[in-house]
């Protein structure tokens, strides 16, 4: 039927608009009223800092590129001009140098929250699958970043990843020829990374509305991995997590800002304090440590073609992820066998990460080799098998008996909508 | 819930202490948004090496009496011409209440050296560059300069004699090094 939305606002210019667009309708639904399980734990803050982290490379982005100069022949000088001559330059570059690993590593923390508590499983897969979808996305705009300053390390990075393309049979030199725009990594190389570099972010955000979307309509997960019973298992998104997440990207900006004013070249290689040069290879390249890694399984495999499908195959597995777990049970918190193959994993992320920073000589390539065989084995082998095996612990009847406890299940702390804070029977 | 925790023991429209720390939040947030807006703002300002660029030196010997040079000067460019004495005469003699923006040609000269006029060659109306630098070139009938966007026209001091331009020809700062040689900037 056609007709004006009917809101309820005090306000009659936010009524006019809301019947004509329901926006304030929307924000009021989705994230003032929307109802949120009320036992999250920090690990719940991340997507919001992840947001937020990728508002701010898109802020400093767009004024660096208002300096940055695309060109093989200026690049390198632009970026020094950007440092040393624009005002605040030096600013806004380090932050957005830095704000890279910063969205990597709320978005590392974000995707272990998600693993940990079962966030993937039905009926979230799509969200999760969007998820992996944005780390790609954001492991492709990183990588086309940080061949803009066309430093060595920019340079050489670009041809090596540039390069894996190469192993696939028939296909692969013209495959490379094509991404490079010419015969080596050059000019038509940058510009084109420039423009892609530029884009991504954008199709990111819309790739995030779309994860945010899908959240909206399942509702967040929870650490206990239950869905709420009925409103006194949530409480309304604003203001109790407006001020939670607000907390915690107080923090995530307090770190953020130690690194870009006290160790701005923390996460840089020195490297790239060299121009390009075509002619020289660095000594050592190693790519930026988030993606580390990935490279560390490249190189684990003696085979070109096999160690590339092994490192895009690792991401690749992500998307799996909700159909290789068989268990019904979502949090950790009540899979004991699990729980100790998640850290596990965790820990193996993190030597596979180590592995990466090293040449593969002697025990490297031994640890590599290991930790990139757990990797598979924990997806393809382990989470199929254990979620039959494995024998959960009992599931607590609802959010609210374990965070009120037992005995003030009738109805002891504050409840939403005045409803009893009794487990409703069906829901 | 929320009902639940603001319908507490606090009357109805009364100032309380949560009011006050709401306040302060949304104040320091605001001083927080201007200091990280400002350096994204600054950054479009002109950097240190456009400023860098802000002098140049000029080198009037070989400008001959009665004709002039253009000059480049924060990329824009600068008058830079030889008054003949007639000119000068012209431009002193000019009663100022006939003048759209009353100036004296002594202010718009370097004492000592009224023989030279130093002006930005950017007409005041809507900033193109005006005519009558090279001999050549139609000079208007006040024998300054001219502009053929609008048909504004400067008599030998620079000075608006014709609209629409509302004001007369800028100087630049400049001083003489010697008697042959300018700084502009």
């Amino acid at each position: 039927m056609v007709g004006l939305h009917k809101g309820e606002f005090q306000n009659s210019l936010v009524r006019w608009i809301d019947a004509r667009l329901p926006v304030f309708t929307l924000m009021q639904k989705e994230y003032s009223a929307f109802p949120t399980p009320k036992n999250f734990n920090y690990f719940w803050n991340f997507g919001a800092i992840a947001t937020v982290a990728l508002l701010i490379m898109i802020l400093t982005g767009i004024f660096l590129a208002m300096n940055y100069v695309p060109n093989s022949a200026l690049a390198f000088e632009s970026v020094q001009r950007i440092m040393r001559d624009v005002n605040y330059g030096w600013l806004i570059r380090y932050v957005h140098m830095n704000g890279a690993s910063m969205f990597f590593i709320a978005v590392y923390i974000h995707i272990f929250r998600g693993i940990y508590y079962g966030s993937y499983k039905t009926p979230r897969e799509l969200l999760w699958m969007l998820g992996v979808l944005i780390l790609f996305l954001m492991m492709a705009t990183a990588f086309m970043g940080y061949v803009l300053p066309w430093g060595q390390m920019s340079y050489w990075g670009a041809t090596v990843i540039t390069n894996l393309f190469s192993a696939f049979p028939l296909v692969g030199k013209a495959i490379v020829t094509w991404l490079w725009g010419g015969f080596s990594v050059d000019n038509p190389t940058l510009n084109r990374f420039f423009s892609l570099h530029y884009l991504l972010p954008f199709i990111i955000v819309a790739v995030v509305g779309l994860h945010v979307a899908a959240l909206h309509v399942s509702g967040s997960n929870n650490p206990l991995g239950i869905d709420p019973k009925g409103p006194q298992d949530t409480v309304p998104f604003h203001p109790y997590y407006t001020i939670k997440d607000s907390v915690g990207l107080c923090v995530f900006l307090i770190v953020f800002a130690i690194f870009v004013f006290f160790a701005p070249n923390f996460f840089s290689n020195p490297d790239n304090s060299i121009p390009a040069n075509p002619m020289m290879t660095p000594p050592e390249i190693v790519p930026e440590w988030y993606l580390l890694p990935y490279y560390a399984i490249l190189r684990s495999v003696p085979n070109k073609l096999g160690g590339v499908l092994m490192m895009f195959g690792s991401i690749f597995i992500l998307f799996f992820l909700p159909w290789l777990d068989t268990s019904p049970v979502r949090s950790a918190k009540f899979r004991p066998i699990f729980r100790q193959l998640v850290w596990l994993l965790v820990i193996d992320v993190l030597v596979l990460g180590e592995v990466g920073a090293h040449r593969p000589e002697g025990l490297w390539i031994i640890a590599g080799r290991v930790a990139t065989a757990y990797y598979f084995l924990f997806f393809l082998v382990l989470l199929p098998i254990i979620g039959k095996l494995e024998r959960p612990l009992p599931l607590p009847e609802s959010i609210s008996r374990p965070v009120l406890g037992p005995r003030s299940g009738g109805g002891g702390g504050p409840v939403a909508g005045g409803a009893p804070a009794k487990p409703m029977e069906k829901a | 819930m929320a009902e639940a925790l603001s319908t507490s023991t606090v009357p109805h429209g009364e100032t309380t202490k949560r009011d006050f720390l709401a306040l302060v939040t949304g104040a320091s947030a605001l001083v927080g948004l201007g200091a990280i807006a400002w350096p994204l703002i600054d950054s479009m300002n002109p950097s240190k090496d456009v400023l860098a660029l802000g002098s140049v030196e000029v080198n009037l010997a070989p400008i001959p009496e009665g004709q002039g040079i253009t000059v480049m000067w924060r990329g824009k460019p600068v008058f830079v011409r030889h008054r003949t004495a007639k000119e000068i005469k012209e431009a002193e003699d000019v009663q100022l209440n006939q003048l759209i923006d009353p100036q004296p040609d002594s202010d718009r000269v370097k004492p000592g050296h009224a023989q030279w006029i130093v002006l930005i060659g950017i007409c005041t109306h809507l900033g193109c560059v005006p005519l009558g630098n090279k001999p050549t070139d139609p000079r208007g009938n006040w024998g300054g300069w001219f502009c053929p966007c609008h048909g504004s026209q400067y008599d030998t001091s620079g000075r608006v004699r014709h609209g629409p331009a509302p004001a007369n020809l800028a100087i630049p700062p400049y001083t003489f090094l010697d008697n042959t040689k300018i700084k502009i900037g």
